[in-house]
């Protein structure tokens, strides 16, 4: 997937200002957006979703336009079709695993499911074992089977983009490895590209294929920083 | 006896549910703008639709009186159009009800979606849901049980109205006269029994009224820390 983003936002909280100008134009299935915290990596990250809108700028996703603040085009979010999954994962506390994992094909209530998106939400829960807990509250979960609801929910909206903020941040070392592991698997088997936030430079070598690192609202690196034993090639273009 | 009572009680039940009900949509719609748009002049709104809160409720009735009474424009175009003729009937104690009761709904709206972490809207825009599906699936079912224990106090509220209805509607028996201006009457007519009666009737609902409004809000507390 290309990605081709040049946007700028000031971002003004508690009297001190931010200002993001991030650029860069890359080609890649594994994108990680790196850098310390309070580099703009999550307001980035959030512009692509459309959950904010830059103040200038350009985001074009291989050929689609998503954002062109000066021909007037901002696609919302939900015409965008990317799976999100949030730092806290921003479960539902209301609905259960399963109604969670169905709620991007429930838009009404009740919630009338198709035999085919049954069958799916099945076998989304079957994945990512989540069957024995498909009648539990999100509160009632562990970390990792929050981190996987998150992940379900978001692939069952078909999305054509998978954006994760920070997915391994809120584990522990052990947990971390195994969903590395999880991750990586899953986008090949969903064959599905992938942006994701860290500050973690294990998590560079163990998913991305492509880094573009930011540090103050601004790109410092782009496509580099991937270590060579990372065994993946780099691809950039631009 | 009882009938004495029971026909402001009634009277009263049916002015304080239509209040409510009045008071609760536009408590929610103003709640939800002011909560979500952050806007100019958002503040001086916000205080404006705080006033009949700590106004005077016979100023308030006055008010109304100018704004819906016959002489004034729009009531004289309520009555003409739609056949509403508000002073001294049972909807114009509805009316003065509902502007008494709407700063509880409107204040416990506003906190109750102002609770609601944004996060999860953002992650149902992510799912595909437009402005109204997130509201109806998302916003609403988290923000409710703080809107409905906010809607118990209105209704509480329009029940014991007095002074504003007492302007607007008036204190006709079996039209207008509500449980408080009867408790009023008779106790001014030195009627104890009949006072007695209807006092420990409105203490009784009022106390069944709030049991019912914390329970509400135990209940979604406790949810949120079931194990």
């Amino acid at each position: 997937m290309r990605f081709d983003v040049d946007i700028g936002k000031r971002v003004m909280a508690q009297g001190r200002t931010f200002d993001l100008a991030v650029k860069f134009c890359i080609e890649t299935d594994r994108l990680a957006l790196f850098g310390p915290s309070g580099a703009g990596k999550s307001l980035t990250l959030s512009a692509l979703a459309g959950l904010v809108r830059p103040d200038r700028g350009r985001i074009a996703v291989d050929e689609r336009v998503w954002l062109d603040r000066a021909r007037g085009v901002d696609v919302p979010t939900r015409a965008r079709r990317v799976g999100y999954v949030f730092q806290d994962y921003a479960l539902f506390p209301h609905r259960t695993v399963e109604q969670n994992v169905a709620a991007a094909h429930s838009h009404w209530w009740p919630a009338a499911l198709t035999r085919e998106e049954r069958h799916e939400i099945d076998a989304l829960l079957e994945s990512f074992a989540l069957r024995e807990v498909r009648r539990s509250y999100p509160e009632q979960l562990s970390g990792g089977q929050r981190q996987r609801t998150a992940l379900a929910r978001a692939l069952a909206a078909r999305p054509q983009l998978l954006l994760l903020d920070e997915p391994f941040a809120a584990l522990d070392a052990v947990l971390r490895l195994r969903l590395r592991a999880d991750l990586m698997d899953v986008q090949r088997r969903f064959a599905i590209p992938m942006v994701l936030i860290t500050h973690d430079p294990d998590d560079l070598v163990e998913c991305a294929e492509s880094v573009v690192t930011l540090k103050d609202g601004r790109v410092t690196q782009n496509a580099l920083g991937i270590p060579s034993n990372a065994g993946f090639a780099s691809r950039a273009a631009g | 006896m009882l009938e004495a009572a029971l026909t402001p009680l009634l009277l009263t039940l049916k002015i304080a549910a239509w209040a409510t009900f009045l008071a609760a949509v536009a408590g929610v719609a103003a709640g939800w703008l002011l909560a979500r748009f952050d806007f100019a002049g958002r503040d001086i709104v916000d205080a404006m639709l705080l006033l009949p809160m700590v106004m005077p409720p016979t100023v308030l009735g006055y008010y109304l009186l100018v704004v819906l009474g016959r002489r004034s424009a729009l009531g004289h175009w309520l009555e003409t159009n739609l056949g509403l003729e508000l002073v001294f009937s049972w909807k114009g104690a509805v009316i003065a009800a509902a502007v008494v009761a709407f700063p509880l709904v409107f204040k416990a709206a506003r906190a109750a979606f102002e609770a609601v972490d944004r996060n999860l809207e953002s992650a149902g825009r992510t799912l595909g849901y437009n402005e109204l599906t997130l509201f109806t699936r998302v916003t609403f079912p988290l923000a409710w049980r703080g809107i409905a224990a906010g809607a118990m106090l209105a209704f509480a509220r329009a029940m014991g109205e007095f002074g504003a209805t007492l302007m607007v509607a008036g204190n006709i028996p079996g039209r207008t006269q509500t449980m408080s201006i009867a408790i009023y009457e008779a106790v001014y007519a030195g009627d104890d029994a009949l006072a007695n009666y209807l006092v420990v009737i409105a203490s009784l609902v009022c106390v069944v009224l709030l049991v019912m409004a914390s329970a509400i809000v135990k209940r979604g507390h406790l949810r949120l820390q079931r194990p």
